[in-house]
């Protein structure tokens, strides 16, 4: 995709959010997705590791964001999202995401990755999901105003 | 362990979501059809996916947009329609990660209402959301309301 210089890559939590990743591309910037990320190993050729492609490499790599002692299920994962959230120009995190539950690999690695996210300082929205039409509005301008404050300071 | 070589390198994949009263994922899959050049189309019950080289993938998706901008929803998926690894033919019960696309369905109207009151209003107008992470003290008032009802 062509990225104009005003365009930023936002970090989205839950990185497999549907709205969150419309709504960014939608008001004109780069979501960063776990799809990219998963889309980047199983187009890579190597070594056959279904379903996700994530071979034993990954949890070496994530040493870079969790010391050896965490479980391999967080630092694979951490390998996914690790260097999105370096890349990353800014963040929006929805913090009651009940999508974004899961095993003791998953809920560490949504605690890791809002913890890195909160540690850098780059411009970060804090959300919850609306619970009405009203909401709706309120949750939509929100991100319109983050992304428009975003592009304006690019 | 056997080497991986994969299929469809250098493609994107988007899946297209509708929720709307005037557009139905055969519509979105007819007009895909007829302004794509050499992409994969595939219907599914909540709009379609699509693989093909990411300029090509890009335009369609910005025409199929336009047919209901704001109850139309873009997002990228990691794997080609049809994957062994995922599609449910081959696995059964749900696709993994349909829970949460189903799951995020049932807000997305509120999203569209939002979109929609936006082209009237300005964003800055609205007051913005509570911040999850405030903790809120509790009212004074609240709480003088909280034992009177306890009293009573």
């Amino acid at each position: 995709m062509y990225r104009s210089p005003d365009m930023a890559k936002v970090f989205i939590y839950p990185a497999t959010s549907l709205i969150l990743s419309d709504l960014v591309a939608r008001f004109g910037h780069t979501p960063l997705s776990s799809a990219t990320a998963i889309r980047e190993r199983i187009q890579t050729a190597g070594l056959e590791s279904p379903p996700l492609q994530i071979t034993p490499e990954e949890p070496k790599k994530g040493l870079k964001w969790a010391a050896v002692e965490v479980p391999a299920g967080v630092r694979g994962r951490m390998s996914l999202y690790g260097p999105m959230i370096g890349e990353c120009d800014a963040a929006i995190i929805v913090n009651d995401a009940d999508l974004a539950f899961g095993c003791m690999g998953c809920a560490r690695t949504n605690e890791l990755v809002k913890f890195l996210l909160h540690q850098k300082d780059i411009p970060k929205l804090e959300l919850n999901y609306p619970a009405n039409e009203e909401g709706g509005v309120k949750f939509v301008a929100a991100i319109k105003r983050f992304l428009t404050d975003l592009g304006a300071s690019k | 362990m056997t080497g991986y070589n994969p299929a469809h390198v250098g493609t994107v994949t988007k899946y297209v979501v509708v929720e709307s009263f005037d557009v139905t994922p055969a519509d979105l899959a007819l007009r895909a059809y007829e302004i794509s050049q050499g992409v994969m189309i595939k219907e599914t019950c909540f709009g379609i996916v699509m693989n093909g080289k990411e300029e090509e993938v890009d335009r369609i998706v910005a025409e199929l947009r336009m047919l209901d901008p704001d109850h139309i929803f873009i997002k990228d998926r990691g794997f080609p329609p049809g994957d062994p690894r995922r599609c449910r033919a081959n696995l059964g019960g749900a696709r993994p990660g349909y829970n949460a696309m189903e799951l995020e369905m049932t807000l997305i109207p509120y999203i569209s209402h939002g979109l929609e009151e936006l082209k009237n209003r300005n964003e800055n107008s609205i007051p913005a959301p509570e911040n999850p992470l405030e903790h809120k003290t509790l009212d004074i008032n609240k709480l003088k309301k909280l034992i009177d009802v306890q009293e009573s």
